[in-house]
C-alpha cells in the first residue's frame, strides 16, 4: 500500500516516450556542440561543449592587460573553430578598435574571416551583435561590450537560439576590484581567463603560453577551473604535458548543481 | 540553362537579345537594305507608301524610281499607273524611328556626346570641338558617309554654325557633304526654297500666295509685317538659321536610369500605405533591373509632399542587388525618417548608382558542396543602422613597421595576411615607454623594467627581431631601427618591448625602450 501511495500510476509507456521526444526535440533546438577536444573540459561541460546557439560570456580575471589579451585570444581561438567551414565570416562588433589583425591571424581567425563592426557606445555594439545573430548569416559573433545588464544578455540569448548562431560576449573590466562576471547574467557559460606562467624550456626562448580558464558559471553543470595552454593556429587549446599524461578525474557532467 | 541564373531568378541564354553594336554578334543585325541593294541590281523600282485620310501616299522612292520621275508625295495610284513593274511596301515610321535612335546612341557613344534623332529622316550631331579627334571635319564626314554606306544607308551632311542652317543644307544643298565656314549662313540658304526652314505647310501655301519663295525674300522684308503675315514661328525659324536665336539640341542618353513613380490618387500618411507604395515601386524597379541585367548600389526614395516639400531617403548596399524584399526592408528601417506632414501625393524611387548583375553559374548540384551564405544583406542592415564606415574588414599593407601593416577595407573587399611573425593581438595605439629598464646591450632582452609604474621581472624573452625605418616616407627614419623583443614576466604576462636603435651605431636610435602589445 505504502508502494502504491508513492506511485499512484506506472507511468504508461507513451507518456514516457512522449517525454523522450520532448527532451529529444529540447536538445535539438539547442543547435550544433563544438566541442574543446579536451576531455577534461568536455566532460565537465553539461552538453559536451561550447553550445552553438547560446550566449557565453569571456572576461579576463583581472583588469590587467595581459589577462585582457588572453581573454580575447580565448574568443578569437573558439570564433575560429565556430568559422572553421570554409567561407563562414565571424562579426566581432567593438566600440573601441585597438585588435591587431595579424595577431587574431595567428590563432586561425584571418583576415577573411572577420568583419568588424565598431559602434558608438555599448547599447549600439548590442544592437549590431543581435541584429547579427537573428540574421543567421555568420559562423560566430563577438561583441565585446563594458556593461551588460541582465535584459540585455536575455535578449542576446533569445537572438542566439533563434538565429542558431553562436554568441561570445566578451566584457571588459570597467573598474579594477569589481569582476564583470560578478553581475547576473543568462548566459549559458561564464569564463574567466587569466595568463599563467608558461613553462621554461631547456632552451633560450618563449615557450606556447598557458592560461589558467575558469568556468565561473555553467548552465546545468558544475563551475570549474584548468590550467591549459593557448590557442594553437587553429584556436584549439591543449593540456600542458604533465597533466595531459593524468588520467581524466572521474567527476563529470553527472554531477549536476541546481 | 537552368543552372544559370541567381538563386531567386532564372534566366534567358545569356547573348540573346542583345544588340549587336552591344557586342552580341547574334543579335539583330544592322539594316543592309537587302530589298533595296537587290533592286539596285534588278532595277526594279521601290517606292514605300503610307496612308494618308482616303487615299495612299508614295513617302519614299529609290533612286531608280526617282530617275523615273515617281516623288514622294505622289499618289500611290498616280505612281501605279506610271509604272507598271513598281514595287510598293508599306512604310514602317516606328521602325524607322527605332533605326534612327540606335544611330543616335551610336553617334552618343562614338562620335560626339550631343546628338539626337532629328525629324523623321535625319540626326543632329553637336561637333563643337570633336571633329580633330577623327581628323577635322571633312574627313569625319566621310568616315560618317563611309560607315552609314556599310549599313546601306545613303546620306547628306551639312556642318554649319546654327542648327537651322545645317538643316537646311543637308535637305536642300547641292552637294552630299557641306562644311559651312562660320558666319556666312545667311548667304548660304538665301537661295534655297522657303520649305527648308522647316515651316508649317499651311505657312509655305501663305508665302506661296505672297510669292515668297526663297529665304533670301525673307531678309529684305520688315520683320513685323513678316510676323503678321507668315506667323510668329516663321520669323523665330529664320532667326534661328541665321544664328539671331539660339536653337540648343536636347541629346539622347546614352543610359537610362531606373526609376519607378506612381502617383497617388489620395495622399498618404500612414506607415503601412507608405510602406506598400514603396513595395508596388519596388517591384517596378527590379524588374527594369531585370531586364537590363543591372543592380542597384543606391537607390533614393524622392516622397512630393502636398505642401511641395520633397522628402529623401537614400540606401546603399555593399554589393550590387535586385532583391525586391531585401531592399524593402531596409527602407522600412528608414521609413521613421520620412515625415508625411499631410500626406505624400507622388513617391519615386531611382537608383543613380547601378552595377552589372550577370548571370552566375550555380553548382551543379551533383557534389554536396557546402552552401556558404551571403554576408551582403547583413553588411546592408548593420551599416543601416551604424551607418557605412562603422563595417570594414582589416587587410594587410606591405610594411614592417607593425602598426602600418594594417588598413582598413570595405565590408566585402577580398583581404590579404601578414607572415607569421609572432605578433600580438592588441597594440597600443601610440608605443608607451618603459622606465628602469636592465638590459644587456646588443641584442638581448630586458631582464626588468617598469610601465605604467609597476614594476616588472622578465623570466624570459626572445629576440631580437630587427625592424627598420622607412626612409622613403620621412628623413628622420632614414637610419632608425626598432629592435622588437617578446618577454614573458614572473606572473606570465607577455609583452612585445622594442628599442629605438641597434646598441652599435648612434644614427640608429637613442636606445630608449617601449612597450608597444601585449600578446596573450
Amino acid at each position: 500500500m505504502i508502494l502504491q501511495t508513492a506511485l499512484p500510476s506506472r507511468l504508461p509507456a507513451e507518456h514516457l516516450a512522449a517525454l523522450r521526444a520532448q527532451i529529444a526535440q529540447v536538445q535539438a533546438a539547442r543547435g550544433p556542440v563544438l566541442p574543446f577536444g579536451l576531455l577534461q573540459i568536455d566532460t565537465r561541460l553539461a552538453s559536451g561543449g561550447l553550445d552553438g546557439a547560446a550566449l557565453h560570456e569571456i572576461a579576463g580575471a583581472s583588469a590587467s592587460w595581459s589577462d585582457d589579451a588572453a581573454a580575447t585570444l580565448f574568443a578569437a581561438g573558439l570564433a575560429a573553430r565556430f568559422a572553421a567551414v570554409q567561407g563562414m565570416t565571424v562579426l566581432w562588433a567593438l566600440s573601441r578598435f585597438d585588435l591587431y589583425a595579424p595577431g587574431l591571424e595567428q590563432v586561425g581567425l584571418g583576415p577573411g574571416k572577420v568583419l568588424y563592426a565598431q559602434g558608438r557606445k555599448d547599447s549600439e555594439v548590442l544592437a549590431l551583435a543581435e541584429d547579427a545573430l537573428r540574421d543567421g548569416s555568420l559562423a560566430c559573433v563577438i561583441a565585446e561590450v563594458k556593461a551588460a545588464d541582465q535584459t540585455a544578455t536575455r535578449r542576446l540569448q533569445l537572438a542566439a537560439s533563434d538565429g542558431q548562431t553562436p554568441m561570445l560576449l566578451y566584457r571588459r573590466h570597467r573598474s579594477r576590484e569589481r569582476s564583470p562576471l560578478a553581475q547576473p547574467s543568462s548566459a549559458m557559460t561564464r569564463w574567466s581567463i587569466a595568463a599563467a606562467p608558461s613553462t621554461t624550456l631547456p632552451h633560450a626562448g618563449i615557450g606556447r603560453g598557458q592560461w589558467t580558464i575558469e568556468l565561473v558559471r555553467q548552465r546545468g553543470g558544475n563551475p570549474f577551473s584548468l590550467l591549459v595552454e593557448a590557442c594553437d593556429d587553429q584556436g584549439c587549446l591543449a593540456l600542458p604535458a604533465a597533466v595531459a599524461d593524468r588520467a581524466t578525474a572521474p567527476v563529470g557532467a553527472s554531477i549536476r548543481a541546481a | 540553362m537552368r543552372e544559370m541564373g541567381r538563386r531567386s531568378e532564372t534566366t534567358d541564354h545569356p547573348f540573346r537579345g542583345m544588340a549587336c553594336d552591344d557586342g552580341g554578334p547574334a543579335g539583330r543585325p544592322w539594316p543592309v537594305h537587302a530589298a533595296h541593294r537587290e533592286s539596285d541590281l534588278r532595277t526594279r523600282p521601290l517606292v514605300l507608301i503610307t496612308r494618308s485620310g482616303q487615299r495612299d501616299i508614295v513617302t519614299a522612292a529609290c533612286p531608280v524610281a526617282l530617275d523615273l520621275g515617281l516623288r514622294p508625295g505622289m499618289a500611290a495610284a498616280h505612281a501605279r499607273a506610271l509604272i507598271s513593274d513598281l514595287d510598293v511596301r508599306g512604310a514602317d515610321r516606328t521602325a524607322d524611328a527605332a533605326w534612327l535612335n540606335r544611330l543616335a546612341l551610336h553617334a552618343v557613344r562614338h562620335w560626339t556626346p550631343t546628338a539626337s534623332a532629328c525629324d523623321a529622316d535625319g540626326l543632329w550631331l553637336d561637333l563643337t570641338g570633336t571633329t580633330h579627334l577623327f581628323g577635322g571635319e571633312d574627313r569625319f564626314c566621310r568616315g560618317v558617309l563611309r560607315f552609314l554606306d556599310r549599313l546601306g544607308f545613303t546620306a547628306r551632311i551639312a556642318i554649319a554654325a546654327t542648327p537651322g542652317a545645317a538643316h537646311a543644307l543637308a535637305r536642300f544643298g547641292a552637294h552630299t557633304v557641306i562644311i559651312l565656314p562660320p558666319r556666312s549662313e545667311a548667304q548660304a540658304i538665301a537661295d534655297l526654297p522657303l520649305a527648308a526652314l522647316r515651316l508649317a505647310t499651311d505657312t509655305l501655301a501663305t508665302a506661296g500666295r505672297f510669292g515668297l519663295e526663297r529665304i533670301g525674300d525673307l531678309y529684305a522684308m520688315p520683320r513685323g509685317p513678316l510676323a503678321k503675315r507668315l506667323g510668329l514661328k516663321a520669323v523665330e525659324r529664320l532667326d534661328q538659321a541665321r544664328g539671331l536665336v539660339a536653337e540648343p539640341i536636347v541629346p539622347v542618353a546614352a543610359f537610362e536610369e531606373p526609376r519607378a513613380e506612381r502617383r497617388l490618387l489620395e495622399p498618404v500618411v500612414t506607415a503601412e500605405a507608405i510602406n506598400h507604395v514603396i513595395g508596388d515601386l519596388l517591384a517596378d524597379l527590379v524588374h527594369d533591373l531585370q531586364g537590363r541585367r543591372l543592380g542597384l548600389r543606391t537607390a533614393v526614395l524622392t516622397c512630393q509632399r502636398v505642401d511641395g516639400i520633397d522628402q529623401r531617403v537614400a540606401v546603399g548596399t555593399a554589393r550590387a542587388t535586385r532583391d525586391a524584399k531585401h531592399l524593402a526592408r531596409m527602407f522600412a528601417m528608414r521609413l521613421d525618417r520620412i515625415d508625411p506632414g499631410l500626406g505624400i501625393e507622388v513617391m519615386k524611387l531611382a537608383a543613380p548608382r547601378v552595377e552589372d548583375v550577370q548571370p552566375v553559374a550555380l553548382g551543379s548540384g551533383l557534389l554536396n558542396t557546402q552552401h556558404t551564405p551571403d554576408v551582403a544583406p547583413l553588411v546592408d542592415q548593420l551599416a543601416g543602422r551604424a551607418g557605412e564606415e562603422a563595417l570594414f574588414r582589416v587587410s594587410a599593407i606591405e610594411s614592417d613597421v607593425p602598426e602600418r601593416a594594417v588598413r582598413r577595407m570595405p565590408p566585402l573587399a577580398t583581404t590579404a595576411g601578414w607572415p607569421a611573425w609572432r605578433r600580438p593581438v592588441r597594440l597600443l595605439h601610440q608605443p608607451e615607454m618603459l622606465t628602469n629598464v636592465v638590459a644587456l646591450l646588443p641584442d638581448h632582452p630586458p631582464r626588468r623594467f617598469s610601465w605604467r609604474g609597476t614594476p616588472y621581472r622578465v623570466s624570459a624573452g626572445e629576440g631580437p627581431e630587427r625592424i627598420h625605418g622607412e626612409w622613403w616616407r620621412s628623413a628622420r627614419e632614414m637610419w632608425a631601427v626598432r629592435d622588437y623583443f617578446m618577454v614573458e614576466t614572473g606572473g606570465g604576462e607577455r609583452f612585445w618591448l622594442f628599442r629605438r636603435g641597434d646598441g652599435i651605431d648612434a644614427p640608429t636610435g637613442d636606445l630608449s625602450w617601449y612597450l608597444h602589445g601585449v600578446f596573450g
